[in-house]
């Protein structure tokens, strides 16, 4: 079999398994944006709570001796991050935009100061034992995830309500269904995925906690989820093209030229910010975001 | 279903309930009494409390004072939940339905019946809303509700594919699926052709002839009297009088809408002059949005001092008319339209509103206080809003805050605008202050021409004489108005002549003075 | 109750909220409050020096606070600042290097100005995607944020690098460029940019009020269908108001080379651009509260830099919790202050 694959094949394989890796962030953060805005609340806060995920993570997993235990102490935490900023926008009706910018400032001081109580040192934890961490376990996870998340959604009472509440919140009210109710169990529910996607990142990408490691997934989540129209499947592919950009870049450093001479790291770097920023630009309006995403709503 | 108690014929009643929003009552001590089996028609002004009251039967609130009776029984209606399942079922004026969904699931919300089937115990109910949506029994069980009318709705398409007659249908679908015995309607007539509001009054007949009561709330006073057994008159939060529909008249329950005598029909057209030039002209103009043709072929030509009425019913073109008209460059541009578009003899196609402000066009939106105003902003904000850019109105670079002050105050007096201070919140100034604002600030560009959609749609009776008068006083002295109306007594209080638009074309002209309003309401279906 | 006065007593009030949320942390750390707070006081006026430094920092927190309130005047977020203020430090950069020698009197001018430009470029691009291609503004400012810093990276290692360090910082600028700092704050790199920002508040505060396109954005702000039908051209005031912005915050960058390090050192802001949104959000995006609202964030900042110094469990990282909780605490004012209002109202009918 071995001259089956000559080494080129070789190669893409290698890229595409790598993609699916460096997804595995993406997906869970894409799909707590779709709980979010789909039914009706902007989130731009995705990256605090993959922030405060990756250092609750780290914690958990540390001190129990189990990643699943670092991705259950993840998920709490961003349950009751989620219910935080529910209370905000939904509660207190204030703008999601500016709640988001806020969650994020927050989890960025709060996540150095913490490791620095925990750590001694606020720009990275201590690193995960091999044991502690993830061998292949999230990717399985995050396979699994998005096509239950459509079931749900394509085929279920709930599924359907939050969809609506999206779209148009008054005809659940008619109902008799209470939209606030549905939105802030989106919202918690949301803050758990996106604070697991977290957890991914720093037990099963990386094996420790540093500065500001989201480095901008959140916001590439939501281009995902952007891309994908706001449903869960086309979601997860757009995920995957944005994890093989980024599996691309780590593939590229050091890559030299003929001359010898090497491709600086910098144009490496902007390659999924930029990727992103062209899908987003030359995507036709056609991508219609749910129709009451934003709208603060009066009780 | 509900215990008809024999002894009460009432199947709701209203007693003595008060409702307070913050400082102003809505609703005092109102006392109602609805037959069952009957259709009631509830009639007022904007403001009168009807909505309300009507809101309060359906849950959305709840009464501050007195009581309601459902049945001969004391309820307590706090929430939609609680009408429900009290049997009350509503459809609101502007539908409650998601376009992205099809019409089966916006039917099916909230009570969707799900597999497996097997019973659960009260306190785990909430696991249901996880389990597989059952869409082909409730197929066959709505399929059933189906009347002749509605048999060829696909129930399965997305409600943004159907029209706003077949997505009335599926409210009233909605409100069957719950099996209500009792069905509130608030003006269901607004948005349909007059065959389509023909077929809706056979629908509710059958209805009450299945033993269902029936509220319609309208401001179609001839409407009332068609359909209904008995009219309620609201007036400024109080029940006012009930009348037998077939004892009464249009004019006695306009009188009672509004405290005074009413003329409401009355024509007083100024003669054109026989030399009246062309002011604007619209010349072949055909129209799309994203590859749908809105307008087809589309001539229009209006001359000075001219009222020139285009019927019709909402949704066959009137919007992007009205929207083209006031902005046509970026549908050149994107090459969504073609044909051309002048003011006095002027090409105007590719020029933005503001030039089109300059040359002479005006425009009251007809969802004035959303595209007209900006409730967040000042009175005196609201008015140089859209004047900013005129000479008189601008020092340089600065707006010229004397000159807009002194001809709000002109506007004040003439248009007889009440509030207290210029720069207090625009939401401060009560609704029928806000339209003659908006009113008073279009006129205030001396426009040659002023485009009017639905001019006085939400307006009091009272203000609607009004604006009327004004119209006319500005169209004697030389204004033309291209007046757009689904009010057909509007159109024939006012016009010099009519087209009708159906479909994204403008048809033939119809003279107001020869034509009856059943030749045009035939019109307006699409009849030819 | 003058409407201005309660403005004020709330912003106050949301403040003092805000706070003692934040000192909520520094107890679970284990921290004394009390400490913390006394250092936090104290660090701003200790000496000419440390006022000094409270003004360094207002005075980039005055200019983000008000390339934020011009994008907010037309309703939009200006979230790339961080990204413009790069760039900006970029154009100053590239002047002051590629054309040394400029005489004294015209050379800050220009860096000045390619500060602007490139500010107010970078600026534009979020405004153009979103009036042409729909692009949600906030998503494409983030990434264009990271692409800046990775230019600039770029530009600071390979072609404009000081060949006398191992930093990652630009050469020096020549003397015709630099600005000299006052004396009177004994070190601090405070110059004449200070006064700079009381001229631009006064300039931008008659720009919203007085001037026809400061109405024209409002309006688009507070609602662009009206504002549309109205004559006013969306494309027009988004372009603008962004490029305004982002020329703002391009000045940034020009401060910091010109009138602190003479050189562009990679990642000097630490994170401008967000505290901007915090000072324009509580001075509710007026720009004459702005410079106030700039030097309590200022205020709090150099305190949180010395408790970095100060204490054991305390990091710098405070400034962003403390700014974090004053926006969620403004944010939700309102819904607060309705909540009182309607108590009262049932306490007194």
């Amino acid at each position: 079999m071995s001259n089956f694959f000559n080494s080129e094949s070789h190669e893409l394989l290698a890229l595409l398994l790598s993609s699916l890796r460096v997804s595995t962030p993406l997906i869970f953060a894409a799909m707590a944006g779709f709980f979010s805005e789909r039914s009706g609340i902007v989130n731009i806060a995705l990256e605090g709570k993959i922030l405060i995920g990756s250092l609750t993570g780290v914690l958990a997993a540390s001190y129990f001796h189990s990643p699943w235990m670092g991705l259950m102490g993840a998920a709490v935490v961003g349950l009751v991050i989620g219910a935080a900023y529910a209370l905000m926008t939904i509660i207190l009706k204030a703008d999601h935009i500016v709640s988001g910018v806020a969650l994020n400032l927050f989890a960025a001081g709060i996540t150095p100061l913490a490791c620095n109580y925990f750590y001694g040192a606020s720009g990275s934890s201590a690193s995960l034992a091999s044991e502690d961490r993830f061998l292949s376990a999230p990717v399985y996870l995050a396979l699994v995830i998005p096509f239950l998340i459509d079931f749900w959604s394509r085929f279920t009472p709930s599924g359907l309500w939050h969809r609506v509440a999206g779209e148009e919140p008054k005809a659940l009210k008619g109902a008799g269904i209470s939209v606030l109710k549905l939105q802030f169990t989106s919202l918690m529910i949301s803050g758990a995925l996106a604070s697991m996607g977290g957890a991914v990142l720093s037990t099963f990408l990386s094996s420790s906690f540093s500065r500001n490691m989201s480095a901008g997934r959140g916001f590439i989540a939501l281009a995902a989820l952007i891309l994908g129209r706001w449903k869960p499947l086309p979601t997860f592919f757009a995920c995957l093209f944005f994890g093989l950009s980024e599996a691309l870049q780590i593939r590229l450093q050091g890559l030299s030229f003929s001359d010898g001479s090497t491709l600086p790291v910098q144009w490496i770097f902007i390659l999924p910010y930029a990727i992103t920023l062209i899908v987003l630009a030359g995507f036709l309006g056609r991508s219609r975001a749910p129709k009451a995403l934003g709208r603060i709503q009066s009780e | 279903m509900l215990n008809h108690q024999a002894e009460s014929p009432f199947a709701v009643e209203l007693i003595n309930v008060t409702k307070r929003f913050g400082n102003t009552i809505a609703n005092h001590q109102i006392n109602l009494k609805i037959k069952r089996g009957s259709i009631h028609g509830i009639v007022g002004e904007n403001g009168a409390g009807k909505s309300t009251a009507m809101n309060m039967l359906y849950g959305f609130y709840t009464p501050d004072e007195g009581s309601i009776k459902i049945d001969n029984k004391d309820v307590f209606i706090n929430s939609p939940a609680k009408a429900l399942s009290l049997g009350i079922g509503m459809l609101h004026q502007h539908f409650l339905l998601s376009s992205e969904e099809s019409a089966l699931d916006n039917i099916l919300i909230g009570a969707e019946p799900v597999r497996p089937t097997f019973k659960i115990p009260k306190p785990f109910r909430w696991i249901r809303q996880f389990f597989k949506i059952d869409r082909s029994q409730a197929l066959s069980t709505i399929e059933n509700l189906l009347d002749s009318n509605s048999s060829h709705i696909n129930l399965k398409d997305p409600v943004e594919k159907m029209s706003v007659g077949q997505q009335q249908r599926i409210e009233v679908l909605k409100v069957l699926y719950r099996s209500a015995e009792i069905i509130i309607l608030d003006e269901p007539t607004a948005v349909l052709t007059p065959q389509e509001t023909l077929q809706l009054f056979d629908q509710l007949r059958k209805l009450k002839g299945e033993g269902k009561t029936i509220l319609i709330i309208t401001h179609k006073l001839r409407e009332v009297l068609n359909i209904c057994d008995e009219v309620t008159v609201f007036r400024q939060g109080k029940v006012v009088a009930s009348r037998d529909s077939r004892k009464t008249t249009e004019s006695e329950l306009a009188e009672l809408m509004v405290g005074r005598v009413v003329d409401l029909h009355s024509r007083k057209i100024h003669p054109l002059k026989v030399s009246a030039q062309s002011v604007l002209i619209v010349e072949n103009l055909s129209l799309q949005i994203a590859k749908v043709s809105k307008l087809k072929n589309l001539n229009l030509e209006i001359a000075e001092g001219e009222i020139l009425g285009i019927a019709g019913v909402q949704g066959n073109g009137q919007t992007e008319l009205q929207n083209f008209l006031l902005n046509p460059s970026p549908f050149f541009q994107k090459k969504m339209a073609t044909g051309n578009y002048k003011i006095l003899g002027q090409d105007v196609g590719h020029l933005p509103t503001r030039e089109l402000f300059k040359s002479g066009l005006a425009s009251l939106a007809d969802d004035r206080l959303r595209h007209g105003a900006i409730a967040s902003l000042s009175i005196e904000e609201n008015f140089y809003l859209g004047l900013q850019n005129f000479p008189h109105f601008k020092n340089g670079i600065f707006s010229d805050k004397k000159n807009i002050r002194s001809a709000l105050k002109k506007a004040k007096e003439s248009f007889d605008i009440k509030y207290s201070q210029e720069n207090s919140l625009f939401s401060s100034m009560s609704g029928g202050n806000q339209q003659k604002l908006v009113i008073a600030r279009e006129l205030a560009k001396n426009p040659k021409v002023l485009i009017a959609a639905q001019p006085t749609r939400g307006v009091d009776i009272g203000a609607i004489e009004f604006i009327h008068q004004k119209l006319r006083e500005y169209s004697a002295n030389g204004m033309s108005v291209i007046l757009i109306s689904s009010e057909l007594s509007e159109l024939f209080a006012l016009s010099h002549r009519i087209l009708v638009m159906y479909n994204g074309q403008l048809g033939a002209s119809f003279n107001p003075e020869r034509s009856s309003e059943s030749d045009i309401g035939l019109a307006m279906g699409g009849a030819t | 109750m003058n409407p201005t006065l309660k403005q004020i007593l709330t912003s106050l009030a949301s403040i003092a909220l805000a706070y003692s949320l934040g000192m909520f942390f520094v107890l679970a750390a284990g921290e004394s409050p009390l400490l913390v707070s006394k250092v936090l006081f104290r660090s701003a006026i200790a000496s000419q020096y440390d006022l000094g430094m409270t003004f360094f920092y207002a005075i980039p927190f005055a200019l983000a606070g008000f390339s934020v309130a011009l994008a907010y005047r037309s309703g939009l977020f200006n979230i790339g600042a961080e990204g413009q203020l790069n760039m900006g430090a970029l154009g100053c950069a590239m002047m002051g290097i590629f054309y040394p020698n400029l005489p004294a009197f015209v050379a800050p001018f220009a860096a000045i100005f390619a500060a602007l430009l490139f500010g107010g470029l970078w600026g534009l691009i979020p405004a153009v995607l979103k009036t042409e291609r729909g692009s949600h503004e906030v998503v494409t400012s983030i990434m264009l944020n990271f692409i800046a810093a990775a230019l600039c990276s770029y530009f600071i290692l390979y072609i404009l690098k000081n060949p006398e360090s191992q930093n990652p910082e630009s050469k020096t600028l020549g003397s015709s460029y630099l600005f000299k700092s006052f004396e009177f704050f004994q070190g601090a790199p405070v110059g004449i940019f200070l006064f700079a920002i009381p001229v631009l508040s006064i300039l931008i505060y008659f720009f919203f009020e007085k001037s026809i396109l400061g109405f024209e954005m409002k309006s688009a702000g507070s609602s662009l269908e009206a504002a549309e039908a109205a004559g006013i051209s969306a494309r027009k005031i988004q372009w603008l108001s962004f490029a305004l912005a982002g020329a703002t915050a391009g000045l940034i960058g020009s401060v910091e080379i010109l009138s602190n390090s003479g050189k562009f050192k990679m990642d000097f802001s630490p994170g401008y651009g967000f505290s901007g949104i915090a000072v324009c959000l509580l001075a509710r995006g007026n720009p004459l509260l702005i410079t106030i609202s700039a030097l309590f964030f200022a205020w709090l900042h150099k305190g949180a830099m010395d408790l970095d110094i100060e204490t054991e469990k305390m990091t710098r990282d405070m400034t962003s919790i403390l700014q974090a909780l004053i926006i969620a605490v403004v944010a939700s004012q309102q819904s607060v202050v309705n909540f009182v209002k309607m108590r009262r109202r049932k306490f007194n009918s």
